[in-house]
């Protein structure tokens, strides 16, 4: 049986709907995927797009199973140039709500099981080069310094020692 | 295993030095059918078969009321008790002997063994528990079920299950690990890739004690190949002929 406040709200929504659509039609239409730090990925935004459950997939197993800490997609490196600061200046954990995964994730009703286990916000020492990155602008030696970091996260010397726990 | 779409052309070779010179050609076997096959990867860094990576544990050394390489674990991996001793990780252990006839007394720690032909890996029903060609034995949480079956095969209580959610402060981010799947001891394999020793190791030196040794025991010029050629050590569970990777002195 449908009710009147059910009605209601059945004919309140085409209205609702075609208002938000005029009021902004990219915001109501698409998912704002959040800018990222950095240089931009030379295969180009749509590639990842489309590609990076295979990268990310086909990638995992060459370091867990081969010891390859040298591979192209890795989490660790994704979460340092796609951090999102929230209202506390903190990063959003990726799949929260907000987060870089989150936001098309969610458009796309499509779950995301990386960070049951995975960190989800970048260490420490990511967190000091987002900070002075953001800071400094997007320079060409911002560029530099996350590339800096990013290659000290695959050749390891980034592990080491561990200021985590004080975070 | 669907690989993936092969990129442009145009990606720069520094990006990820992926394009490497000379790039190896490596094929794994997943699952009996399915393979995957890498190109390149750095010679050194990787899992190889001519290395085996070990401990040497010598519970001469070992202080009593030292808990230095456990608290270095934790702090090292992000595990921690959560209130519950039954349930709680325990990726390494301190544990205390007294031999009944003399009463002499002998503390030590134990972690995961990295057997030769680990039980663990026998047992796992999705090929989660496995060996690496180095002889470090870890669970690929990605397929990992949580159905406990190794917990029970391994005769050294190595394993836990995670039953709580992890807090994403707790994570490392080069540790993950999350509810529903078994841990244990991974001989610090990020540290290891990156050439460095396992955290207990590197804890226990700078306590002064010295008690255990990390390394090659595939390599006779190593300093725990020379150690276990010059003093007698042994394993535990001898008798079950698994050929762990971590010996003890001392016993």
């Amino acid at each position: 049986m449908i009710r009147l406040p059910h009605l209601l709200a059945l004919i309140a929504l085409p209205v609702l709907l075609a208002a938000a659509a005029s009021a902004g039609q990219d915001r109501a239409l698409w998912p704002e995927v959040p800018k990222a730090i950095g240089t931009p990925h030379p295969e180009g935004n749509e590639y990842w797009r489309r590609h990076h459950p295979d990268l990310l997939r086909h990638d995992r197993d060459l370091t867990l199973r081969m010891g390859d800490r040298t591979v192209r997609a890795s989490l660790r490196q994704c979460l340092v140039c796609h951090a999102v600061t929230g209202p506390d200046a903190r990063p959003v954990a990726a799949g929260d709500p907000g987060g870089f995964c989150a936001v098309c994730h969610e458009y796309a009703a499509v779950s995301i099981d990386c960070f049951t286990c995975h960190k989800a916000t970048p260490d420490a020492r990511g967190l000091r080069v987002i900070e002075k990155a953001r800071a400094m602008g997007n320079t060409p030696e911002t560029a530099t310094m996350i590339a800096d970091y990013l290659e000290a996260l695959q050749k390891g010397t980034a592990f080491a020692p561990q200021p985590e726990a004080t975070e | 295993m669907k690989q993936p779409t092969p990129r442009p052309d145009a990606v720069p070779p520094s990006r990820r030095d992926f394009l490497r010179a000379g790039a190896a050609v490596a094929t794994i076997t997943l699952a009996p059918g399915v393979t995957l096959t890498a190109f390149g990867g750095s010679a050194e860094a990787e899992a190889d078969a001519n290395h085996r990576w070990g401990l040497l544990v010598d519970a001469g050394k070992c202080d009593p009321d030292c808990s230095a390489c456990v608290s270095a674990c934790s702090q090292e991996n992000g595990w921690h008790d959560t209130g519950h001793p039954e349930t709680d990780a325990q990726w390494i252990r301190k544990v205390d002997l007294t031999e009944i006839a003399t009463g002499r007394e002998l503390s030590l720690p134990v972690m995961c063994q990295h057997c030769e032909s680990p039980p663990c890996v026998d047992v796992c029903p999705t090929g989660a528990s496995f060996r690496r060609a180095d002889g470090i034995v870890l669970v690929d949480k990605h397929i990992c079920i949580g159905c406990r079956y190794c917990m029970m095969a391994c005769p050294f209580k190595a394993r836990s299950f995670i039953h709580e959610t992890v807090p994403d402060a707790d994570k490392r981010s080069f540790a993950p690990r999350g509810r529903g799947t078994v841990e244990s001891c991974t001989l610090c394999v990020h540290r290891v890739d990156a050439g460095r020793v396992p955290a207990c190791v590197e804890a226990c030196a700078a306590t002064g004690h010295n008690a255990i040794l990390f390394g090659d025991l595939n390599d006779p010029e190593s300093e725990i190949s020379k150690a276990l050629a010059q003093y007698p050590s042994m394993a535990l569970r001898d008798d079950l002929g698994l050929d762990p990777g971590v010996r003890y002195a001392g016993l």
